[in-house]
């Protein structure tokens, strides 16, 4: 009944393996076990109950989970960087102290996915080993520079309040602690959302020059912001199998749309004008008509010729590289303070064998 | 599981993984919050605190070592806790008591 080391991370990559080698075995019985796992693992997701770590699953819900999240955590990771910019360069203590905890909470962000994919038995050495050589995908939305102070504000107001769209469904995902981890991120998100609004706000009350920056701003975030949801539902051909599994609850172009209709009404009250003549109000429909992102902007970029992916992947790679010697020290002082503490273990019970053998006992 | 190192400056086994357990408040058990991967129990503590209560969402924080948690077999309804889905005279509403005593 009981096995030994299974915590909600017990699983190891061996473990799945073998558990992978022994469904590959086809004689009958085995069908027939496989066939009930399947049914319970149907069951399951149908009831909207959460898969949890050590229940079966089949491989491709695996897969296809450990290269979402680990997609989202890289996103995270490497999304600190266009606002990480602008960090030494804030135009006061406050700004300085807000945008420096924002930037922390998106590191945060990125260990707690990264915790969430190795409940399925990924390696996190190993997913930032794939990120930093370009084999896994980031967001494409951090590929674009941020040129001026009020790119900070844009970023929070719209690139958060993109991600807030896509990630409040995923609260509801199916897998457990995918959920869990998107949960306790939605909560720090709000902070993220309101701190660029407000920094927008303030730059609108002032100089022409400010308001210029914040509309230029805007009309550089506001496409890329658009595509953050993923290519049109027709061209997303894995969209109907999440859905199946309950990984993902809605499809691109829903949560495209409702950002769409949160956020104009956002604009008005800031004063600026999205960039996009399409846009208009649709009383049949209740939505916002807008206009086609550019679709091939969004391939190149995925392809890694947007403006900044060689620097992004540089920056990271840098970062690992420079950090190694933290990594090796901390090491180290576990090392030396284990063998002390092995040491002073071991002191008592050494002189009672000395004096025993003095004949003190 | 290995952790931490992604291929320089770490072990090659990768740091261990430690359960971390976050106490909300006085009076309340500890919560499973998450894990992290650290060199030993000490700095597992001290990253728990930056990555599990930047906005005061503790009191108190256990660390434990992922490998020394033994848990039950994965399946939640499986027959190892079959021993009490049949001992409904452990529920209170098993015993039908007259409507007029009072205070039970
Ligand atoms: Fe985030
Ligand atoms: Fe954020």
């Amino acid at each position: 009944m009981t096995e030994q080391n299974p915590s909600d991370q017990g699983i190891s990559p061996q473990d799945q393996r073998d558990q992978r080698g022994q469904q590959g075995r086809h004689d009958q019985q085995d069908q027939h076990a496989l066939a009930a796992l399947e049914q319970r693992f149907a069951r399951t997701i149908a009831a909207d109950h959460r898969i949890e770590p050590r229940d079966w699953m089949p491989d491709a819900y695996r897969r296809t989970l450990i290269r979402q999240i680990a997609q989202h955590a890289h996103s995270e990771i490497i999304g600190m960087q266009p606002e990480g910019n602008w960090i030494s360069r804030a135009p006061s203590l406050r700004r300085k102290a807000i945008l420096l905890a924002k930037v922390q909470d998106e590191a945060g962000h990125g260990l707690y996915l990264y915790a969430a994919t190795e409940t399925l038995g990924a390696d996190r050495a190993d997913l930032t080993r794939k990120l930093i050589e370009g084999r896994q995908r980031y967001s494409s939305i951090f590929n674009y520079p941020t040129l001026t102070f009020a790119d900070v504000g844009v970023i929070g107001w719209l690139v958060d309040g993109a991600a807030i769209c896509n990630q409040v469904p995923l609260c509801r995902t199916s897998y457990g602690p995918y959920a869990r981890a998107m949960i306790r991120i939605c909560k720090e998100e709000s902070f993220h959302q309101r701190q660029g609004y407000e920094l927008l706000l303030t730059m609108m009350s002032g100089t022409e020059q400010q308001r210029r920056m914040v509309q230029e701003a805007t009309d550089r975030w506001w496409w890329p912001a658009l595509m953050m949801f993923g290519p049109p539902d027709a061209d997303s051909p894995n969209t109907a199998q999440s859905m199946a599994w309950r990984i993902k609850r809605d499809t691109n172009d829903e949560l495209r749309q409702k950002f769409v209709d949160m956020t104009v009404p956002q604009a008005e009250k800031l004063g600026v004008t999205l960039p996009d003549p399409e846009l208009r109000w649709n009383p049949e429909r209740g939505h916002y008509d807008f206009g086609t992102p550019d679709w091939a902007e969004f391939k190149q970029v995925l392809a890694g010729n947007g403006p900044c992916n060689a620097q992004r992947l540089a920056h990271r790679r840098r970062a690992h590289e420079d950090g190694a010697w933290v990594r090796e020290a901390a090491s180290a002082y576990a090392a030396k303070q284990a063998a002390r503490a092995a040491a002073r273990a071991q002191t008592p019970a050494a002189a009672r064998e000395q004096r025993e053998r003095a004949g003190v006992a | 599981m290995s952790g931490d190192g992604g291929g320089t400056g770490a072990p090659a086994r990768g740091w261990p993984l430690y359960e971390v357990f976050v106490r909300g408040k006085r009076g309340l058990n500890h919560v499973h919050v998450g894990s992290l991967h650290a060199p030993d129990a000490d700095m597992a503590l001290r990253n728990a605190r930056d990555l599990y209560t930047r906005r005061n969402e503790g009191v108190s924080i256990w660390v434990v070592p992922a490998e020394a948690i033994t848990a039950s077999s994965p399946d939640e309804k499986d027959p190892f806790f079959a021993p009490a889905g049949d001992k409904v005279y452990r529920h209170p509403t098993f015993y039908a008591i007259p409507d007029d005593v009072p205070h039970l």
